[in-house]
Protein backbone atom coordinates (compact mmCIF):
# COMPACT_ATOMS: atom_id res chain seq x y z
CA UNK A 1 0.00 0.00 0.00
CA UNK A 2 1.64 3.15 -0.83
CA UNK A 3 1.03 6.06 1.15
CA UNK A 4 0.21 9.04 -0.94
CA UNK A 5 -2.11 11.96 0.39
CA UNK A 6 -1.92 13.86 -2.80
CA UNK A 7 -2.96 11.09 -5.07
CA UNK A 8 -5.46 10.20 -2.25
CA UNK A 9 -7.02 13.84 -2.20
CA UNK A 10 -6.90 14.42 -5.74
CA UNK A 11 -8.87 10.55 -6.18
CA UNK A 12 -11.34 11.47 -3.67
CA UNK A 13 -12.23 15.53 -5.04
CA UNK A 14 -12.73 13.55 -8.45
CA UNK A 15 -15.88 11.07 -7.34
CA UNK A 16 -17.25 12.95 -4.38
CA UNK A 17 -20.48 14.17 -5.08
CA UNK A 18 -20.77 17.93 -3.79
CA UNK A 19 -24.36 17.54 -2.73
CA UNK A 20 -23.95 14.33 -1.27
CA UNK A 21 -20.95 13.88 0.55
CA UNK A 22 -21.54 11.76 3.24
CA UNK A 23 -22.34 8.64 0.14
CA UNK A 24 -18.70 9.00 -0.55
CA UNK A 25 -17.56 8.82 3.23
CA UNK A 26 -19.75 5.71 3.70
CA UNK A 27 -19.02 3.69 0.74
CA UNK A 28 -14.87 5.00 0.06
CA UNK A 29 -13.92 6.29 3.72
CA UNK A 30 -15.19 3.34 5.79
CA UNK A 31 -14.37 0.92 3.84
CA UNK A 32 -10.96 2.43 3.51
CA UNK A 33 -10.39 2.67 6.80
CA UNK A 34 -11.75 -1.22 7.73
CA UNK A 35 -9.33 -2.46 5.64
CA UNK A 36 -6.29 -0.81 7.03
CA UNK A 37 -7.76 -1.82 10.15
CA UNK A 38 -7.77 -5.59 9.54
CA UNK A 39 -4.81 -5.19 7.96
CA UNK A 40 -3.35 -4.09 11.10
CA UNK A 41 -4.59 -6.59 13.05
CA UNK A 42 -3.50 -9.33 11.01
CA UNK A 43 0.06 -7.66 10.71
CA UNK A 44 -0.43 -6.80 7.18
CA UNK A 45 -0.04 -2.74 7.57
CA UNK A 46 2.25 -0.90 9.87
CA UNK A 47 1.02 1.45 12.02
CA UNK A 48 2.42 4.31 9.55
CA UNK A 49 0.12 2.76 7.26
CA UNK A 50 -2.83 3.03 10.43
CA UNK A 51 -1.44 6.55 11.33
CA UNK A 52 -1.11 7.92 7.67
CA UNK A 53 -4.30 6.21 6.50
CA UNK A 54 -6.08 8.10 9.44
CA UNK A 55 -4.70 10.81 8.66
CA UNK A 56 -5.49 11.43 5.26
CA UNK A 57 -8.96 10.36 5.27
CA UNK A 58 -9.28 12.87 8.14
CA UNK A 59 -8.24 15.58 5.66
CA UNK A 60 -10.34 14.20 2.98
CA UNK A 61 -13.09 14.18 4.82
CA UNK A 62 -12.83 17.69 6.87
CA UNK A 63 -12.37 19.15 3.26
CA UNK A 64 -16.16 17.59 2.29
CA UNK A 65 -17.88 17.80 5.55
CA UNK A 66 -19.42 20.58 6.94
CA UNK A 67 -17.00 22.22 8.73
CA UNK A 68 -16.84 21.84 12.59
CA UNK A 69 -15.55 24.87 14.56
CA UNK A 70 -12.07 25.38 15.40
CA UNK A 71 -10.09 21.96 16.96
CA UNK A 72 -13.27 20.35 16.73
CA UNK A 73 -17.25 20.27 17.82
CA UNK A 74 -18.11 21.74 21.49
CA UNK A 75 -21.27 19.36 22.30
CA UNK A 76 -21.45 15.73 21.69
CA UNK A 77 -22.17 12.78 23.54
CA UNK A 78 -19.23 10.71 22.45
CA UNK A 79 -15.46 11.63 24.00
CA UNK A 80 -12.22 9.99 23.81
CA UNK A 81 -9.16 10.23 26.55
CA UNK A 82 -5.89 9.54 27.04
CA UNK A 83 -5.54 8.11 30.92
CA UNK A 84 -2.34 8.67 33.05
CA UNK A 85 -0.39 7.95 30.02
CA UNK A 86 1.81 10.67 27.99
CA UNK A 87 1.38 8.64 24.82
CA UNK A 88 -1.09 10.47 22.40
CA UNK A 89 -0.44 8.52 19.15
CA UNK A 90 -3.04 5.79 19.61
CA UNK A 91 -5.88 8.66 20.82
CA UNK A 92 -5.20 10.91 17.52
CA UNK A 93 -5.47 8.03 15.17
CA UNK A 94 -8.67 6.88 16.95
CA UNK A 95 -10.00 10.58 16.47
CA UNK A 96 -9.61 11.00 12.95
CA UNK A 97 -10.62 7.77 11.74
CA UNK A 98 -14.01 8.54 13.72
CA UNK A 99 -13.93 12.36 12.27
CA UNK A 100 -13.11 11.01 9.05
CA UNK A 101 -16.32 8.97 9.50
CA UNK A 102 -18.70 11.78 9.87
CA UNK A 103 -18.41 11.59 13.65
CA UNK A 104 -17.92 13.89 16.12
CA UNK A 105 -16.62 13.28 19.58
CA UNK A 106 -15.06 15.56 22.27
CA UNK A 107 -11.06 15.36 23.11
CA UNK A 108 -10.56 15.28 26.74
CA UNK A 109 -6.71 14.92 26.12
CA UNK A 110 -4.82 13.38 28.84
CA UNK A 111 -6.77 13.32 32.14
CA UNK A 112 -6.32 11.72 35.84
CA UNK A 113 -9.25 9.48 36.43
CA UNK A 114 -10.65 12.41 39.09
CA UNK A 115 -10.37 14.81 35.83
CA UNK A 116 -12.03 12.80 33.51
CA UNK A 117 -14.58 12.27 35.68
CA UNK A 118 -15.28 16.02 35.89
CA UNK A 119 -14.77 16.04 32.00
CA UNK A 120 -17.41 13.43 31.70
CA UNK A 121 -19.88 15.22 34.23
CA UNK A 122 -19.50 18.58 32.49
CA UNK A 123 -19.96 17.50 29.01
CA UNK A 124 -22.68 14.45 29.96
CA UNK A 125 -20.37 11.86 28.14
CA UNK A 126 -22.32 8.84 27.32
CA UNK A 127 -20.03 7.15 25.59
CA UNK A 128 -15.95 7.36 26.33
CA UNK A 129 -13.42 6.16 24.26
CA UNK A 130 -10.09 6.07 26.66
CA UNK A 131 -6.79 4.92 25.24
CA UNK A 132 -3.63 4.17 27.06
CA UNK A 133 0.04 2.59 26.32
CA UNK A 134 1.23 1.83 29.61
CA UNK A 135 0.01 -0.91 31.45
CA UNK A 136 0.09 0.67 34.79
CA UNK A 137 -2.61 3.72 32.51
CA UNK A 138 -4.77 0.62 31.52
CA UNK A 139 -5.14 -0.43 34.94
CA UNK A 140 -6.04 2.64 35.88
CA UNK A 141 -8.94 2.26 34.38
CA UNK A 142 -10.48 0.20 36.83
CA UNK A 143 -10.06 3.57 39.35
CA UNK A 144 -11.61 5.59 36.23
CA UNK A 145 -15.03 3.51 36.90
CA UNK A 146 -14.81 2.70 40.67
CA UNK A 147 -14.54 6.67 40.86
CA UNK A 148 -17.57 6.77 37.93
CA UNK A 149 -19.77 4.21 40.11
CA UNK A 150 -19.35 6.35 43.33
CA UNK A 151 -21.08 9.23 41.54
CA UNK A 152 -23.90 7.06 40.07
CA UNK A 153 -22.66 7.83 36.19
CA UNK A 154 -23.55 5.19 33.82
CA UNK A 155 -21.65 5.57 30.63
CA UNK A 156 -20.22 2.97 28.22
CA UNK A 157 -16.34 2.72 28.36
CA UNK A 158 -14.20 1.32 25.26
CA UNK A 159 -10.70 0.68 25.99
CA UNK A 160 -7.92 0.20 23.62
CA UNK A 161 -4.24 0.33 23.20
CA UNK A 162 -1.19 -1.90 23.36
CA UNK A 163 -1.49 -3.52 26.75
CA UNK A 164 -5.31 -4.09 25.49
CA UNK A 165 -3.97 -5.77 21.83
CA UNK A 166 -1.43 -7.97 24.11
CA UNK A 167 -3.58 -9.21 26.66
CA UNK A 168 -6.82 -9.62 24.73
CA UNK A 169 -9.01 -10.23 28.45
CA UNK A 170 -7.73 -6.98 30.23
CA UNK A 171 -10.46 -5.06 29.26
CA UNK A 172 -12.50 -7.22 31.25
CA UNK A 173 -10.16 -7.34 34.43
CA UNK A 174 -10.63 -3.46 34.11
CA UNK A 175 -14.11 -3.23 34.16
CA UNK A 176 -14.71 -1.81 31.08
CA UNK A 177 -17.58 -2.19 28.21
CA UNK A 178 -16.11 -2.93 25.18
CA UNK A 179 -12.54 -3.56 23.61
CA UNK A 180 -11.06 -2.63 20.23
CA UNK A 181 -7.72 -3.20 18.87
CA UNK A 182 -7.76 -0.68 16.07
CA UNK A 183 -8.99 2.69 14.89
CA UNK A 184 -11.55 0.67 12.55
CA UNK A 185 -12.81 -0.82 15.75
CA UNK A 186 -13.26 1.91 17.89
CA UNK A 187 -15.65 2.87 14.65
CA UNK A 188 -17.44 0.06 14.15
CA UNK A 189 -18.22 -0.08 18.31
CA UNK A 190 -19.10 3.59 18.11
CA UNK A 191 -21.36 3.39 15.61
CA UNK A 192 -23.04 -0.17 17.32
CA UNK A 193 -23.26 1.61 20.58
CA UNK A 194 -24.82 5.11 19.27
CA UNK A 195 -27.66 3.22 16.73
CA UNK A 196 -26.01 5.34 14.24
CA UNK A 197 -27.02 8.21 15.15
CA UNK A 198 -24.23 11.16 14.76
CA UNK A 199 -24.03 13.52 17.74
CA UNK B 1 16.29 -37.61 38.08
CA UNK B 2 17.34 -34.25 36.71
CA UNK B 3 20.91 -34.21 35.83
CA UNK B 4 23.20 -31.50 37.59
CA UNK B 5 23.97 -28.11 36.44
CA UNK B 6 27.23 -28.09 35.72
CA UNK B 7 27.90 -24.62 33.67
CA UNK B 8 28.00 -20.87 35.65
CA UNK B 9 25.47 -18.77 33.62
CA UNK B 10 28.38 -17.13 31.31
CA UNK B 11 29.24 -20.36 29.95
CA UNK B 12 25.41 -21.20 29.48
CA UNK B 13 24.47 -18.34 27.74
CA UNK B 14 27.47 -18.25 25.48
CA UNK B 15 26.75 -22.17 24.61
CA UNK B 16 23.88 -21.44 23.45
CA UNK B 17 24.68 -18.39 21.88
CA UNK B 18 26.93 -20.68 19.70
CA UNK B 19 24.22 -22.38 18.73
CA UNK B 20 24.91 -25.59 20.87
CA UNK B 21 23.26 -27.06 23.73
CA UNK B 22 24.23 -26.10 27.27
CA UNK B 23 23.14 -27.75 30.40
CA UNK B 24 20.12 -26.59 30.35
CA UNK B 25 18.25 -23.20 28.41
CA UNK B 26 19.23 -20.23 30.09
CA UNK B 27 16.56 -17.95 31.67
CA UNK B 28 16.84 -14.17 31.42
CA UNK B 29 14.30 -12.31 33.67
CA UNK B 30 14.51 -8.99 32.97
CA UNK B 31 13.82 -7.41 35.87
CA UNK B 32 14.92 -3.85 35.75
CA UNK B 33 11.67 -2.67 37.53
CA UNK B 34 11.85 -5.30 40.63
CA UNK B 35 14.65 -4.09 42.28
CA UNK B 36 12.87 -1.20 43.90
CA UNK B 37 10.39 -3.67 45.21
CA UNK B 38 13.00 -5.75 46.73
CA UNK B 39 14.90 -2.37 48.36
CA UNK B 40 11.43 -0.97 49.63
CA UNK B 41 12.07 2.17 47.29
CA UNK B 42 10.26 4.11 44.60
CA UNK B 43 11.19 3.94 41.35
CA UNK B 44 12.25 6.92 41.67
CA UNK B 45 14.33 6.70 44.84
CA UNK B 46 15.75 3.63 43.50
CA UNK B 47 17.04 4.74 39.80
CA UNK B 48 18.97 7.43 41.60
CA UNK B 49 21.84 5.58 43.24
CA UNK B 50 23.60 3.42 41.27
CA UNK B 51 24.27 1.46 44.64
CA UNK B 52 20.36 0.78 44.79
CA UNK B 53 20.17 -0.49 41.47
CA UNK B 54 23.09 -2.79 41.63
CA UNK B 55 22.03 -4.22 45.04
CA UNK B 56 18.37 -5.02 43.37
CA UNK B 57 19.94 -6.57 40.69
CA UNK B 58 22.14 -8.63 42.62
CA UNK B 59 19.35 -9.97 45.36
CA UNK B 60 16.77 -10.22 42.56
CA UNK B 61 19.54 -13.36 41.10
CA UNK B 62 20.06 -14.67 44.22
CA UNK B 63 16.35 -15.17 44.80
CA UNK B 64 15.64 -16.42 40.88
CA UNK B 65 18.79 -17.73 39.51
CA UNK B 66 18.36 -16.60 36.49
CA UNK B 67 21.44 -16.09 33.95
CA UNK B 68 22.13 -12.26 33.51
CA UNK B 69 22.38 -9.32 35.46
CA UNK B 70 20.55 -5.86 33.60
CA UNK B 71 21.90 -2.98 33.79
CA UNK B 72 19.00 -1.15 31.91
CA UNK B 73 17.28 1.40 33.98
CA UNK B 74 14.95 3.07 31.57
CA UNK B 75 14.65 4.22 28.17
CA UNK B 76 14.16 7.80 28.99
CA UNK B 77 17.52 7.50 30.60
CA UNK B 78 18.98 9.04 26.92
CA UNK B 79 16.05 11.52 27.02
CA UNK B 80 17.88 12.93 30.30
CA UNK B 81 21.64 12.84 27.72
CA UNK B 82 19.72 14.94 25.50
CA UNK B 83 18.04 17.28 27.65
CA UNK B 84 14.80 16.28 28.61
CA UNK B 85 12.88 15.47 30.99
CA UNK B 86 11.62 11.94 33.01
CA UNK B 87 8.26 11.91 34.60
CA UNK B 88 8.04 9.24 37.73
CA UNK B 89 5.38 7.05 38.47
CA UNK B 90 5.59 4.70 42.06
CA UNK B 91 4.26 1.50 40.13
CA UNK B 92 5.70 1.01 36.91
CA UNK B 93 8.56 2.63 34.38
CA UNK B 94 9.40 6.32 33.93
CA UNK B 95 8.36 7.96 30.97
CA UNK B 96 10.20 10.55 28.70
CA UNK B 97 8.68 14.04 29.67
CA UNK B 98 8.44 16.74 26.60
CA UNK B 99 10.08 16.22 23.30
CA UNK B 100 13.48 17.90 23.36
CA UNK B 101 12.94 18.27 19.36
CA UNK B 102 9.76 20.75 19.18
CA UNK B 103 10.09 21.91 15.68
CA UNK B 104 12.10 20.01 12.78
CA UNK B 105 14.40 23.07 12.32
CA UNK B 106 15.87 22.21 15.83
CA UNK B 107 17.04 18.75 14.31
CA UNK B 108 19.96 21.24 12.81
CA UNK B 109 21.03 22.48 16.12
CA UNK B 110 21.48 19.13 18.09
CA UNK B 111 24.72 18.01 18.90
CA UNK B 112 25.69 14.88 20.66
CA UNK B 113 25.43 14.95 24.01
CA UNK B 114 29.20 13.60 25.74
CA UNK B 115 28.66 10.39 27.84
CA UNK B 116 30.71 11.57 31.12
CA UNK B 117 28.69 14.56 31.31
CA UNK B 118 25.46 13.07 31.87
CA UNK B 119 24.46 12.33 35.28
CA UNK B 120 21.73 9.79 34.45
CA UNK B 121 24.19 8.00 32.05
CA UNK B 122 27.02 8.17 34.53
CA UNK B 123 24.75 6.67 37.10
CA UNK B 124 23.96 3.06 34.64
CA UNK B 125 27.62 3.40 34.42
CA UNK B 126 28.37 3.26 37.81
CA UNK B 127 26.38 0.36 38.28
CA UNK B 128 27.25 -1.55 35.15
CA UNK B 129 30.37 -1.52 37.08
CA UNK B 130 29.58 -1.67 40.36
CA UNK B 131 27.72 -5.22 39.25
CA UNK B 132 30.74 -6.19 37.17
CA UNK B 133 32.80 -6.18 40.38
CA UNK B 134 30.26 -8.36 42.23
CA UNK B 135 29.71 -10.82 39.27
CA UNK B 136 33.31 -11.02 37.52
CA UNK B 137 32.60 -13.79 34.81
CA UNK B 138 29.78 -15.80 36.52
CA UNK B 139 26.92 -14.29 34.61
CA UNK B 140 26.45 -11.79 32.02
CA UNK B 141 25.78 -7.82 32.67
CA UNK B 142 23.46 -6.49 29.84
CA UNK B 143 23.65 -3.58 28.68
CA UNK B 144 21.18 -1.21 27.08
CA UNK B 145 20.71 1.44 23.87
CA UNK B 146 17.71 2.79 22.01
CA UNK B 147 18.41 2.50 18.51
CA UNK B 148 19.45 5.46 16.31
CA UNK B 149 16.24 5.02 14.47
CA UNK B 150 13.81 3.93 17.37
CA UNK B 151 15.17 6.78 19.90
CA UNK B 152 13.43 9.54 18.26
CA UNK B 153 10.29 8.78 19.26
CA UNK B 154 11.00 9.89 22.40
CA UNK B 155 12.89 12.46 21.22
CA UNK B 156 10.45 14.31 18.96
CA UNK B 157 7.35 12.18 19.89
CA UNK B 158 5.66 9.67 17.83
CA UNK B 159 3.19 11.30 15.41
CA UNK B 160 5.92 14.13 14.37
CA UNK B 161 8.56 11.21 13.83
CA UNK B 162 6.25 10.12 11.44
CA UNK B 163 5.99 12.59 9.55
CA UNK B 164 9.74 13.27 9.37
CA UNK B 165 10.35 9.98 7.86
CA UNK B 166 7.62 10.13 5.72
CA UNK B 167 8.06 14.27 4.81
CA UNK B 168 11.66 15.74 5.66
CA UNK B 169 14.47 13.39 4.64
CA UNK B 170 16.85 16.02 4.55
CA UNK B 171 16.12 16.29 8.83
CA UNK B 172 15.64 12.46 9.03
CA UNK B 173 19.32 12.04 7.46
CA UNK B 174 20.35 14.56 10.42
CA UNK B 175 19.08 13.15 13.27
CA UNK B 176 20.15 10.06 12.32
CA UNK B 177 24.21 11.16 11.59
CA UNK B 178 24.09 12.74 15.25
CA UNK B 179 21.79 9.30 17.30
CA UNK B 180 24.13 6.84 15.38
CA UNK B 181 27.06 8.53 16.87
CA UNK B 182 25.60 8.90 20.19
CA UNK B 183 24.69 5.20 20.08
CA UNK B 184 27.96 3.76 19.62
CA UNK B 185 29.55 6.00 22.29
CA UNK B 186 26.94 4.81 24.85
CA UNK B 187 27.39 1.25 24.24
CA UNK B 188 30.51 1.68 23.95
CA UNK B 189 30.44 3.41 27.31
CA UNK B 190 28.67 0.66 28.92
CA UNK B 191 31.65 -2.21 27.76
CA UNK B 192 34.12 0.04 28.96
CA UNK B 193 32.22 -0.25 32.07
CA UNK B 194 31.94 -3.76 32.48
CA UNK B 195 28.66 -4.48 30.21
CA UNK B 196 29.15 -8.35 28.38
CA UNK B 197 26.79 -7.48 25.96
CA UNK B 198 24.26 -4.56 24.56
CA UNK B 199 20.73 -5.09 23.72
CA UNK B 200 20.35 -2.96 21.07
CA UNK B 201 16.67 -1.84 21.47
CA UNK B 202 14.89 -0.90 17.87
CA UNK B 203 11.02 -1.39 17.46
CA UNK B 204 10.67 1.32 14.87
CA UNK B 205 12.16 -1.06 12.74
CA UNK B 206 9.25 -3.83 12.87
CA UNK B 207 6.98 -4.44 10.37
CA UNK B 208 4.49 -3.89 13.31
CA UNK B 209 5.39 -0.48 13.48
CA UNK B 210 6.75 1.06 9.60
CA UNK B 211 6.28 -0.91 6.51
CA UNK B 212 8.69 -3.57 5.68
CA UNK B 213 9.67 -2.33 2.31
CA UNK B 214 11.25 1.24 4.33
CA UNK B 215 13.33 -1.23 6.18
CA UNK B 216 15.91 -1.40 4.39
CA UNK B 217 16.44 2.33 3.53
CA UNK B 218 16.02 3.09 7.33
CA UNK B 219 16.70 0.80 10.32
CA UNK B 220 18.51 -1.98 8.43
CA UNK B 221 20.61 0.82 7.36
CA UNK B 222 21.39 2.23 10.21
CA UNK B 223 21.94 -0.59 11.99
CA UNK B 224 24.03 -1.70 9.34
CA UNK B 225 25.94 1.08 10.11
CA UNK B 226 26.12 1.16 13.61
CA UNK B 227 26.28 -2.28 14.80
CA UNK B 228 29.83 -2.79 13.83
CA UNK B 229 31.49 0.04 15.25
CA UNK B 230 29.66 -1.56 18.76
CA UNK B 231 33.35 -2.99 20.32
CA UNK B 232 31.05 -6.01 21.79
CA UNK B 233 28.23 -8.41 20.99
CA UNK B 234 25.04 -7.43 20.46
CA UNK B 235 21.08 -8.40 20.78
CA UNK B 236 18.29 -6.60 18.56
CA UNK B 237 14.93 -6.76 20.42
CA UNK B 238 12.30 -4.79 18.36
CA UNK B 239 10.17 -4.96 21.79
CA UNK B 240 7.70 -7.01 20.86
CA UNK B 241 7.14 -6.11 17.23
CA UNK B 242 7.20 -8.61 14.38
CA UNK B 243 10.20 -9.83 13.00
CA UNK B 244 9.52 -12.60 10.50
CA UNK B 245 9.07 -10.48 7.30
CA UNK B 246 12.45 -9.07 7.55
CA UNK B 247 14.28 -11.84 9.13
CA UNK B 248 16.68 -12.20 5.73
CA UNK B 249 17.91 -8.67 6.68
CA UNK B 250 17.88 -8.79 10.41
CA UNK B 251 20.58 -11.69 10.33
CA UNK B 252 22.97 -9.16 7.72
CA UNK B 253 23.19 -6.82 10.72
CA UNK B 254 25.85 -8.21 13.09
CA UNK B 255 23.77 -9.00 15.75
CA UNK B 256 23.95 -11.94 17.65
CA UNK B 257 20.61 -12.38 19.01
CA UNK B 258 17.02 -11.62 18.43
CA UNK B 259 14.16 -10.69 20.76
CA UNK B 260 11.06 -11.90 19.67
CA UNK B 261 7.66 -11.15 20.69
CA UNK B 262 4.49 -13.10 21.02
CA UNK B 263 2.55 -12.68 18.14
CA UNK B 264 5.16 -14.77 15.64
CA UNK B 265 5.27 -18.72 16.62
CA UNK B 266 8.71 -19.62 17.86
CA UNK B 267 8.63 -22.92 15.59
CA UNK B 268 8.53 -20.82 12.92
CA UNK B 269 10.95 -18.22 14.28
CA UNK B 270 13.61 -21.33 15.32
CA UNK B 271 13.03 -22.50 11.75
CA UNK B 272 14.12 -19.09 10.03
CA UNK B 273 16.78 -18.23 12.73
CA UNK B 274 18.08 -21.23 13.37
CA UNK B 275 22.31 -21.60 13.14
CA UNK B 276 22.41 -17.69 12.35
CA UNK B 277 20.26 -15.88 15.19
CA UNK B 278 19.51 -16.53 18.86
CA UNK B 279 16.88 -16.33 19.88
CA UNK B 280 15.49 -14.16 23.01
CA UNK B 281 11.71 -14.51 24.27
CA UNK B 282 8.98 -14.96 24.24
CA UNK B 283 6.60 -15.32 27.47
CA UNK B 284 3.85 -12.64 26.88
CA UNK B 285 4.91 -10.17 29.92
CA UNK B 286 1.55 -8.48 30.10
CA UNK B 287 -0.61 -11.87 30.43
CA UNK B 288 2.09 -12.57 32.79
CA UNK B 289 0.34 -10.30 35.34
CA UNK B 290 -2.51 -12.51 35.02
CA UNK B 291 -0.43 -15.78 35.55
CA UNK B 292 -0.61 -18.38 38.47
CA UNK B 293 1.70 -20.91 39.02
CA UNK B 294 0.18 -23.44 36.24
CA UNK B 295 0.14 -20.96 33.51
CA UNK B 296 3.86 -20.02 34.44
CA UNK B 297 4.76 -23.61 33.89
CA UNK B 298 2.58 -24.17 30.37
CA UNK B 299 4.44 -21.19 29.08
CA UNK B 300 7.80 -21.88 29.47
CA UNK B 301 7.28 -25.66 28.49
CA UNK B 302 5.53 -24.75 25.61
CA UNK B 303 8.42 -22.10 24.59
CA UNK B 304 10.82 -24.31 25.57
CA UNK B 305 9.60 -27.33 23.39
CA UNK B 306 8.87 -24.73 20.25
CA UNK B 307 12.50 -23.20 20.71
CA UNK B 308 14.98 -25.36 22.93
CA UNK B 309 16.14 -28.11 20.78
CA UNK B 310 19.73 -27.98 19.73
CA UNK B 311 20.43 -24.39 21.52
CA UNK B 312 20.58 -20.52 20.17
CA UNK B 313 17.73 -20.09 22.65
CA UNK B 314 17.54 -17.95 26.23
CA UNK B 315 13.97 -17.73 27.79
CA UNK B 316 12.56 -14.40 28.42
CA UNK B 317 9.53 -12.35 28.08
CA UNK B 318 8.48 -10.54 24.52
CA UNK B 319 9.36 -7.01 25.69
CA UNK B 320 13.05 -6.81 27.33
CA UNK B 321 11.21 -5.91 30.41
CA UNK B 322 8.96 -7.61 32.78
CA UNK B 323 5.98 -5.77 34.38
CA UNK B 324 5.93 -4.11 37.50
CA UNK B 325 3.14 -5.83 38.46
CA UNK B 326 4.34 -9.29 37.95
CA UNK B 327 4.55 -10.76 40.96
CA UNK B 328 7.64 -12.63 42.55
CA UNK B 329 5.52 -15.80 42.89
CA UNK B 330 4.90 -15.66 39.24
CA UNK B 331 9.00 -15.20 38.60
CA UNK B 332 9.69 -17.48 41.30
CA UNK B 333 7.31 -20.21 39.16
CA UNK B 334 9.26 -18.98 35.71
CA UNK B 335 12.64 -19.72 37.19
CA UNK B 336 11.26 -23.34 38.85
CA UNK B 337 9.97 -24.12 35.36
CA UNK B 338 13.58 -23.86 33.60
CA UNK B 339 15.07 -25.68 35.59
CA UNK B 340 12.30 -28.49 35.77
CA UNK B 341 11.89 -28.41 31.38
CA UNK B 342 15.22 -27.06 30.30
CA UNK B 343 17.86 -29.16 31.34
CA UNK B 344 19.29 -30.86 27.80
CA UNK B 345 18.93 -33.05 26.54
CA UNK B 346 15.30 -31.93 26.46
CA UNK B 347 12.74 -34.65 27.21
CA UNK B 348 10.93 -35.49 23.95
CA UNK B 349 14.19 -34.28 21.68
CA UNK B 350 15.14 -37.75 20.29
CA UNK B 351 18.26 -36.61 18.38
CA UNK B 352 20.62 -37.60 20.72
CA UNK B 353 18.87 -40.52 21.96
C1 LIG C 1 7.76 1.55 19.58
C2 LIG C 1 7.79 1.18 21.05
C3 LIG C 1 8.71 1.85 21.87
C4 LIG C 1 9.60 2.97 21.37
C5 LIG C 1 8.75 4.26 21.30
C6 LIG C 1 7.72 4.33 22.43
C7 LIG C 1 6.79 5.52 22.48
N1 LIG C 1 5.66 5.50 21.83
O1 LIG C 1 7.10 6.47 23.13
C8 LIG C 1 10.68 3.03 22.46
C9 LIG C 1 11.85 2.12 22.09
C10 LIG C 1 11.26 4.40 22.77
C11 LIG C 1 9.93 2.41 23.63
C12 LIG C 1 10.22 2.68 24.94
C13 LIG C 1 9.45 2.26 26.01
N2 LIG C 1 8.48 1.34 25.98
CO1 LIG C 1 7.78 0.63 24.34
N3 LIG C 1 6.95 -0.13 22.82
C14 LIG C 1 6.93 0.18 21.56
C15 LIG C 1 5.91 -0.67 20.77
C16 LIG C 1 6.66 -1.64 19.86
C17 LIG C 1 4.91 0.19 19.99
C18 LIG C 1 4.34 1.34 20.83
C19 LIG C 1 3.52 2.39 20.14
O2 LIG C 1 3.72 3.59 20.36
N4 LIG C 1 2.56 2.02 19.32
C20 LIG C 1 1.63 2.95 18.69
C21 LIG C 1 0.25 2.93 19.34
C22 LIG C 1 -0.61 3.99 18.73
O3 LIG C 1 -0.25 1.62 19.11
P1 LIG C 1 -1.43 1.00 20.01
O4 LIG C 1 -1.36 1.57 21.37
O5 LIG C 1 -1.44 -0.46 19.88
O6 LIG C 1 -2.74 1.60 19.30
C23 LIG C 1 -3.40 0.96 18.21
C24 LIG C 1 -4.56 0.10 18.68
O7 LIG C 1 -4.31 -0.52 19.90
C25 LIG C 1 -5.75 1.02 18.64
N5 LIG C 1 -6.07 1.86 19.79
C26 LIG C 1 -5.27 2.70 20.49
N6 LIG C 1 -5.98 3.39 21.39
C27 LIG C 1 -7.27 3.00 21.27
C28 LIG C 1 -8.43 3.40 21.95
C29 LIG C 1 -9.66 2.81 21.64
C30 LIG C 1 -10.88 3.24 22.37
C31 LIG C 1 -9.72 1.79 20.63
C32 LIG C 1 -11.00 1.14 20.32
C33 LIG C 1 -8.56 1.42 19.93
C34 LIG C 1 -7.35 2.02 20.24
O8 LIG C 1 -5.47 1.87 17.55
C35 LIG C 1 -4.06 2.07 17.39
C36 LIG C 1 -3.73 2.02 15.93
O9 LIG C 1 -4.15 0.84 15.32
C37 LIG C 1 5.14 -1.42 21.91
C38 LIG C 1 4.88 -2.91 21.72
C39 LIG C 1 3.80 -3.19 20.72
N7 LIG C 1 3.97 -4.27 20.01
O10 LIG C 1 2.84 -2.48 20.58
C40 LIG C 1 6.04 -1.24 23.16
C41 LIG C 1 5.39 -0.89 24.50
C42 LIG C 1 4.37 0.18 24.29
N8 LIG C 1 6.48 -0.34 25.31
C43 LIG C 1 6.34 -0.59 26.56
C44 LIG C 1 7.18 -0.02 27.57
C45 LIG C 1 6.98 -0.51 28.99
C46 LIG C 1 8.15 0.94 27.27
C47 LIG C 1 9.06 1.69 28.27
C48 LIG C 1 8.36 2.24 29.49
C49 LIG C 1 10.23 0.77 28.70
C50 LIG C 1 11.08 1.39 29.78
N9 LIG C 1 11.12 0.82 30.96
O11 LIG C 1 11.67 2.41 29.60
C51 LIG C 1 9.65 2.82 27.38
C52 LIG C 1 8.85 4.14 27.50
C53 LIG C 1 9.38 5.19 26.56
C54 LIG C 1 8.88 6.56 26.85
N10 LIG C 1 8.00 7.09 26.03
O12 LIG C 1 9.30 7.11 27.84
C55 LIG C 1 5.20 -1.57 26.83
C56 LIG C 1 4.01 -0.91 27.53
C57 LIG C 1 3.19 -1.88 28.36
C58 LIG C 1 3.79 -2.08 29.72
N11 LIG C 1 4.56 -3.14 29.91
O13 LIG C 1 3.61 -1.25 30.56
C59 LIG C 1 4.88 -2.09 25.38
C60 LIG C 1 3.42 -2.42 25.09
C61 LIG C 1 5.75 -3.34 25.15
C62 LIG C 1 5.26 -4.60 25.86
N12 LIG C 1 5.08 -5.67 25.12
O14 LIG C 1 5.04 -4.64 27.03
N13 LIG C 1 8.89 1.66 23.21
Amino acid sequence: MAVDGVAAKRIAAEAVDPDHPLEFVEEIMVPVLEEIGAGWERGIYSLAHVYMGSRICEEISDSMLPPSPGEGPTTSRIAIAVLNDYHLLGKKIVRSALRAAGFNLLDFGRCSPEVLLERVLENGTEILLISVLMLPSALDVAEFLALAEQEGIRLTVVVGGAPFRLDPELWRRVGADAVGHSAFDALKLVRDLSGEAKS
Amino acid sequence: MRAAETMTSLQRTLTTLGHAEPDRVPLFLLNNLHGSKELGLTPKEYFANPEYVTEGQLRLRRKYGDDCLYSFFYAAVEVEAWGGEVIYIDEGPPNAGQPIVGHFDDIFDLHVPIIGEIPALNRVLRATELMKAEIGDEAPIIGVVMSPFSLPVMQMGFEDYLLLLFEHPEAFRRLMEVNVEFCIRWANAQLAAGATAICYFDPVSSPTIIPREMYGDTGYRIARETLPRIEGPTATHLASGRVLPIAGQLTETATAALGVGESEDLCDLKATFSGKLSLLGNLNGIEMVGWNERGAHAAVADAIARAGAGGGFILSDNHGEIPFQVSSDTMMAIADAVREYGRYPLDGDVRDA
